[in-house]
C-alpha cells in the first residue's frame, strides 16, 4: 500500500510540474534574463544529476567503476560518437572494470 | 536506443528493489521521467517513507517545468493540447525540440521523440522487470552507468560557452558537496542555483549591463 501511495504522489507531482511549465504565460518569458535563466537551468540540473549518479552511493560519495564508465562516455562524446555508442561505452566499460574486480 | 537501455535498467532496478511488475510498469506509464523513477525506487528500496521518496522524485522532476517553460514558447501549442503534451515534456524531447531550427521541425521533433521514447521506455521497462530474475546482479552488467551517461550525452551539446561550463562546474560541486548532508533530491535542486549565480556574476562582470542575449 505504501508503495502505491508513493507512486500516486509521484505521478501527480511529476505531471503537475510538467504541465505547469507549459501553462506559464508566454509574457513571463519576454525578459531576456528569464530566457537566459531557463536555458541555463537544465545545464545545472543535468550536470548535478550526472555527477550524483556517477559518484553517489546513497548519501556517500564513492569512486567506483561508474567513474571509468563515464570517462569512456565523455571520450565517446569528444569523438562525436552517436548517442547509443556513448551510453554503450559507459555500460561496457563499467561492467569491464567491475569484472576485473576494481569496484 | 539509449533510452531503451536505461528503460531496461529501470525495469530491472525497480523489480530488484521489491516493486511488483504492475507497480514498475505504472511508474513508467504514468510518471515517464527517468531520473524521478530511479530516485523513487531507490528511496523505497532503501526503506524511505512513501512521502520522502515521492518528494525526492518530485524535486528531480521539477526540471521538466523549466523544459516546459522553454517548449511552450517554441512549440506554441494550443491550450487544449497542452495537458496531453505535458506528459512528454522530458530531457530528451526538450533537447531534440530545442535543437531544431524552425517551429515546424521543433513540433515534429517533439512528437516523434515523445511517442517513440514513450513506447520504447514502457516496453523496455516491462522487459527489464521480467528479466530481473534472469539477469541477477544488474550492476555487474554496468547498467547503473546508463543513466548518468544519458545525462552526460544530453548535457554535452549545451556546453557552448564559458557561461554554460561555469554553471555545469558549479552545479557539480553543489550537487556532490551537499549530497552527504541533505535529504535525497534536495542537493540537485540547490545545484540548480548555479544558473542564477553564474548569470548574476556574468552580469556584474559586464559592468552591470546584464546579459542581453
Amino acid at each position: 500500500m505504501n508503495v502505491w501511495i508513493a507512486i500516486g504522489a509521484t505521478v501527480l507531482g511529476c505531471y503537475a510540474v510538467k504541465l505547469a511549465g507549459l501553462l506559464v504565460p508566454a509574457g513571463a518569458l519576454e525578459r531576456p534574463v528569464v530566457k537566459r535563466l531557463a536555458a541555463l537551468l537544465p545545464v545545472a540540473l543535468l550536470a548535478a544529476l550526472t555527477a550524483q549518479q556517477t559518484f553517489a552511493d546513497g548519501q556517500t560519495l564513492v569512486l567506483d567503476a561508474r567513474a571509468a564508465g563515464l570517462a569512456a562516455a565523455a571520450v565517446a562524446l569528444l569523438l562525436r560518437a552517436p548517442f547509443l555508442l556513448v551510453v554503450a561505452a559507459a555500460v561496457v566499460v563499467t561492467a569491464g572494470v567491475r569484472a576485473m574486480g576494481a569496484g | 536506443m539509449a533510452v531503451g537501455l536505461s528503460g531496461f535498467a529501470f525495469g530491472v532496478t525497480s523489480a530488484g528493489g521489491g516493486l511488483t511488475l504492475l507497480q514498475t510498469c505504472a511508474l513508467s506509464l504514468l510518471v515517464f521521467t527517468g531520473a524521478s523513477q530511479f530516485a523513487l525506487v531507490g528511496a523505497l528500496a532503501a526503506g524511505g517513507s512513501p512521502f520522502t521518496a515521492a518528494a525526492g522524485a518530485f524535486f528531480l522532476g521539477v526540471r521538466n517545468a523549466f523544459y516546459g517553460l522553454r517548449l511552450s514558447q517554441l512549440l506554441a501549442l494550443p491550450r487544449a493540447v497542452r495537458p496531453f503534451a505535458a506528459q512528454w515534456v522530458i530531457d530528451e524531447t526538450a533537447a531534440v525540440a530545442l535543437a531544431q531550427p524552425t517551429r515546424r521541425t521543433a513540433r515534429l521533433g517533439f512528437v516523434v521523440t515523445g511517442l517513440s521514447l514513450y513506447l520504447l521506455w514502457n516496453l523496455t521497462t516491462l522487459l527489464g522487470a521480467l528479466g530481473a530474475e534472469a539477469i541477477g546482479d544488474t550492476d555487474a552488467w554496468g547498467l547503473d552507468a546508463a543513466g548518468p551517461a544519458v545525462f552526460l550525452a544530453l548535457l554535452a551539446p549545451m556546453l557552448k560557452t564559458g557561461t554554460e561550463r561555469a554553471v555545469a562546474g558549479l552545479a557539480v560541486l553543489l550537487g556532490l558537496g551537499l549530497l552527504p548532508v541533505l535529504p535525497a533530491g534536495v542537493p540537485v535542486l540547490l545545484a540548480a542555483l548555479a544558473a542564477p549565480a553564474v548569470l548574476w556574476a556574468d552580469g556584474r562582470r559586464r559592468g552591470g549591463q546584464g546579459d542581453a542575449r
